[in-house]
């Protein structure tokens, strides 16, 4: 192939060619969104023939323009597809000019739509704010330009629409550009620009209008081909999640992933953020052979010279410069989910490439988008943001969210649904946990361990009320009790009389409740002790909470799979009657849920087996995983 | 010496974009999933996925399969050329055919686009991910091919039973994925789904990648049906009375089952005159395939029911 050949094909071989530009759209129903993109997308010759025929026919049919093509076709509704509650949150639109690509994340314009304008914006480079001329600022687009603000935005341009339709009028447009100045200067954009435009007609929108004299920038295409969103990344600190480690064989161990920011070359000194390790980079390879340097965005392969622990979710990062490690930091939390925020609940935060448990610890405030006010709040819902404390279970590397907005990223996930919760951005870390944190003990759990001659587990025994918790724990105990065994048993109902008889049953209780009870289980774990936990802890999520806290193996989930017709056949408390009479709110089996255990590492079968026959069980398992000795009982045997 | 030129001056930023994207997707779902597999469906943008794959693993070699879903109806150099491409990777190559589906003589000709479809590669492509237990599954789909992909996520989640729930799609923030899923359940994942039709093809250039020959014009038998040029790959195609095979040069744009591709005619024949056209082309690409056309909105049916 000739030189001359591929650079016909190419034609960006011999000129340099902006990446292309992410930008979110953002506008209320009817300010002419969807006629901007299909214009856009028309002009630029990208409506391909058999295309372009069909949309001349549905024109016809349902176009609001007479005979003329309406561009709002082309882009097919959203607004029809939420209707039948299908979730679009994004829709992505690309083209192409001779200067450069585009990438439109355009989502839908009703009312609801924080948790869609976030999604688009959290990859997009610029955003454009559609206006009716007619209308001029109005709530929704300073909620947009909130939204934007937050999620780290930092172009904006302001499309002036249906220009057409107020007579071109210089004084209108130039009243909406001063309302929105006044308005967007705590947001902290880098540029903003206004343009009159008439999607419809096509006024300034590839080329500029001559019906608007009185405007001296270019047009909207013009200004979107040229103007320059690079941050500056590469110049900013060095930041590089470990991704995957690379090792094919035993003489090459090496680092995969992106780089956040910064550049490096080989030689250059690294630290890993969570360990304070240093090395230095040996090499930066990629398929196509090693590099001298590399910068943000590029994917590539470290190798370090010396042999660090390094796996998964480590960040490196420049040690002049380094990353904040902490394991409490306040962020911004945008909710995604139906189900609502519980303070102290587990969810899993993803930061990067690193997943870890993480609980809200505190709702500092809740945001009004509308007006930037600040209220008070106890939950966030659906399509809420708001300034939250989070405390994850190790600590953890990251950069103000202002900083960098990949290292400054989470999102939180629900542990029994799986649903993306929220979307998260630090603001700043908290550095409580640096103060109270490890006070240096000399006699470690270890230690404790040592003088007695089991290890210190919980049994945590979950299940329905009346399923037998309470009658199978007290046979364990007092088992282990007799085989010399240190131990504790702690009960719902015992806790909730003193510890937490601040507590009621709503879902915020319930969970409160397990976290401290798993705060006391872990405290008396380090004391060495068995401690046996007997609680209906309907909810995964919390059981995973507990189970975090604790080591390795420290946790025994045991499910008393007693079914509910038959519990409530025994009814031992006379509770469910009462419950099904409508006197008890918030009855497990009854108004609340109960979510069985997907692994627990024991399922107590109460149909086929006496509370005896359980208690063996679970001493039998206690004694193949040689938590405690294998002797004899002193007294019957009961494992028949 | 020219490719050396070129890998020098190095991609576009555009294409280097586009390039770590799809690394890092492809090292994610390796990092995260227990049993990825790589669905390998022999056209350019399978070509463009595997490339990418062998890029973002090495050293290593990718930690997956490929795995391709063999209808039995594709052009028979699509079948050489599978098979000597994933010689040239050093990965694993599966093949799955609905034997069951074959058995009852289910085909293009006797049973139907839609039906053949269904059978042989939605079914079939359950059937295998069940077999070998996958839990991701890479395809090469792009959000640019068709309207109601533009909403499509990269990371897709599928029940136990494959369904596509387009009423309970995660939200995609920055690049944090979420993988989290229940057993039996899994991922479909989409590399390229910010690509366009011309980015493929410029990747293509830039990296040197093989493709298929059918890409590239070439005198081949073909007949004329419905308006569609179908080639006459073998003897199973059936000639109406009066039909006769004629060769024209014609070329492919996309690459699926012989009897259900249209080519189109072309002088094509090196990748930048592929390149070329393609910028002056004024239909959209899925034109070609037959199966769009069957009914409205069936990529959108076709999806739920599991196809890719
Ligand atoms: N006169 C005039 N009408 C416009 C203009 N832009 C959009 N419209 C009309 O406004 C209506 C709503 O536009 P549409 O693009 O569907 O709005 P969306 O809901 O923001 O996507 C349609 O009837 C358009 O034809 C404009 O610049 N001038």
């Amino acid at each position: 192939m000739l030189a001359t050949e591929l650079a016909q094909a190419v034609p960006y071989l011999d000129k340099p060619f902006l990446p292309a530009l992410r930008l979110l759209t953002c506008g209320s129903v009817d300010d002419g969104k969807s006629t901007l993109i299909g214009r856009l997308l028309y002009e630029q010759s990208l409506i391909l023939d058999d295309q372009l025929a069909a949309l001349k026919r549905d024109s016809k049919k349902h176009g609001t323009d007479g005979d003329n093509i309406d561009f709002a076709l082309l882009v097919d509704g959203l607004e029809a597809e939420r209707e039948q509650g299908i979730t679009i949150d994004v829709a992505y639109r690309y083209f192409t000019t001779p200067a450069r690509s585009f990438v439109i994340a355009d989502t839908p314009g009703h009312e609801q739509y924080t948790r869609n304008m976030a999604t688009g914006a959290s990859g997009a480079d610029l955003a454009i704010l559609l206006i009716d001329a007619r209308k001029g600022l109005l709530t929704q687009t300073l909620r947009h330009a909130a939204i934007v603000s937050l999620t780290g935005i930092k172009h904006v341009v302001l499309a002036v629409n249906k220009i057409d339709l107020t007579g071109f009028d210089q004084a209108g447009f130039d009243k909406i550009l001063v309302d929105f100045k006044y308005f967007a200067a705590a947001l902290g954009f880098k540029t903003l620009h206004a343009i009159p435009i008439s999607a419809r007609h096509g006024d300034n929108v590839s080329r500029k209008s001559p019906n608007t004299p009185w405007y001296k920038g270019p047009a909207l295409l013009d200004y979107l081909e040229t103007i320059d969103v690079a941050e500056d990344k590469s110049s900013a600190p060095f930041r590089f999640a470990v991704q995957w480690v690379n090792r094919p064989h035993l003489d090459f161990r090496g680092f995969s992933g992106t780089i956040a920011s910064g550049t490096i070359r080989p030689g250059d000194e690294i630290v890993v953020a969570g360990s304070g390790r240093l090395s230095r980079i040996a090499r930066i390879g990629t398929f196509d052979g090693d590099l001298e340097s590399a910068g943000a965005g590029d994917a590539v392969t470290l190798t370090l010279t010396d042999e660090l622990d390094i796996s998964r979710g480590d960040i490196l990062c420049d040690p002049k410069n380094r990353a904040e490690v902490s394991g409490q930091f306040a962020a911004h939390l945008i909710w995604m989910n139906e189900e609502r925020l519980l303070p102290g609940r587990s969810y899993l935060l993803k930061a990067g490439t690193r997943t870890v448990p993480a609980t809200v610890t505190e709702i500092v405030h809740r945001l009004d988008v509308n007006t930037l006010g600040e209220q008070s709040a106890q939950t966030l819902r659906l399509n809420e943001v708001g300034l939250c404390h989070l405390s994850v279970t190790s600590p953890m590397a990251f950069d103000p969210y202002k900083a960098n907005r990949t290292t400054g990223a989470f999102i939180l996930i629900d542990r029994a649904s799986h649903a993306t919760a929220a979307a998260g951005l630090i603001v700043h870390g908290l550095n409580r946990a640096a103060n109270v944190y490890v006070q240096g003990l000399s006699v470690g759990k270890q230690d404790r361990t040592r003088i007695k001659h089991h290890k210190p587990v919980v049994l945590w025994f979950t299940g329905l009320s009346g399923a037998g918790k309470s009658t199978i724990a007290n046979l364990v105990e007092t088992r282990l009790y007799a085989r010399g065994v240190h131990t504790i048993l702690l009960d719902g109902d015992n806790l909730r009389h003193g510890l937490n008889k601040d507590l009621g049953f709503i879902e915020e209780d319930r969970v409160e409740n397990i976290r401290r009870t798993g705060e006391v289980a872990k405290l008396m774990t380090e004391a060495g002790l068995i401690t046996l936990c007997s609680f209906i802890s309907p909810f995964r999520a919390e059981r995973l909470m507990v189970r975090d806290m604790l080591g390795a193996g420290e946790f025994i989930e045991i499910f008393v799979d007693t079914p509910l017709q038959e519990c409530i056949a025994r009814d031992p408390k006379g509770l469910y009657r009462r419950a099904i009479a409508g006197e008890i709110r918030n009855f497990t089996g009854i108004d609340q849920s109960y979510e069985p255990p997907e692994n627990p590492e024991l399922i107590i079968a109460r149909e086929r087996q006496t509370a005896e026959q359980a208690a063996a069980q679970i001493i039998a398992y206690l004694t193949e995983h040689q938590i405690i000795d294998r002797i004899e009982e002193l007294g019957e045997d009961w494992s028949i | 010496m020219l490719q050396n030129l070129y890998v020098n001056k190095g991609l576009s930023p555009h294409l280097r974009r586009l390039e770590s994207e799809a690394i890092f997707v492809l090292r994610e779902v390796a990092a995260e999933f227990s049993r990825p597999v790589m669905l390998y469906s022999i056209g350019k943008d399978s070509s463009v996925m595997l490339h990418l794959a062998l890029k973002a693993f090495h050293p290593s070699k990718p930690p997956f399969p490929l795995l391709h879903i063999d209808t039995t109806w594709k052009f028979r150099e699509m079948i050489a050329f599978r098979d000597a491409a994933a010689k040239r990777a050093g990965m694993e190559l599966l093949t799955y055919v609905n034997k069951e589906g074959l058995a009852r003589g289910v085909s293009p000709i006797a049973s139907g686009s839609s039906v053949h479809t269904q059978v042989m590669k939605t079914e079939a492509l359950r059937q295998a991910l069940d077999l070998w237990h996958f839990d991701a599954a890479f395809g090469g789909a792009r959000r640019d091919e068709e309207k109601s992909r533009a909403k499509e996520r990269i990371f897709s989640h599928r029940s136990a039973a494959h369904a596509w729930d387009p009423r309970n799609q995660r939200p995609e923030l920055w690049h944090l994925f979420n993988t989290r899923i229940k057993a039996g359940e899994s991922m479909r994942v989409f590399p390229l789904s910010n690509w366009t039709e011309l980015d493929v093809w410029d990747y293509i250039l830039a990296e040197n990648i093989p493709v298929v020959p059918l890409y590239f014009a070439k005198p081949r038998p073909v007949v004329e049906r419905g308006g569609a040029l179908i080639m006459v790959d073998d003897e199973r195609l059936p000639l109406k009375p009066g039909e006769r095979p004629r060769m024209e040069e014609i070329r492919f744009r996309t690459l699926g089952c012989y009897p259900l591709t249209g080519a189109i005619r072309s002088h094509a024949t090196t990748l930048p005159e592929v390149i070329a056209e393609m910028r002056a082309s004024k239909t959209s690409e899925r034109e070609g395939r037959l199966i769009d056309h069957d009914e409205s909105g069936s990529m959108e049916k076709k999806k739920r029911e599991g196809y890719f």
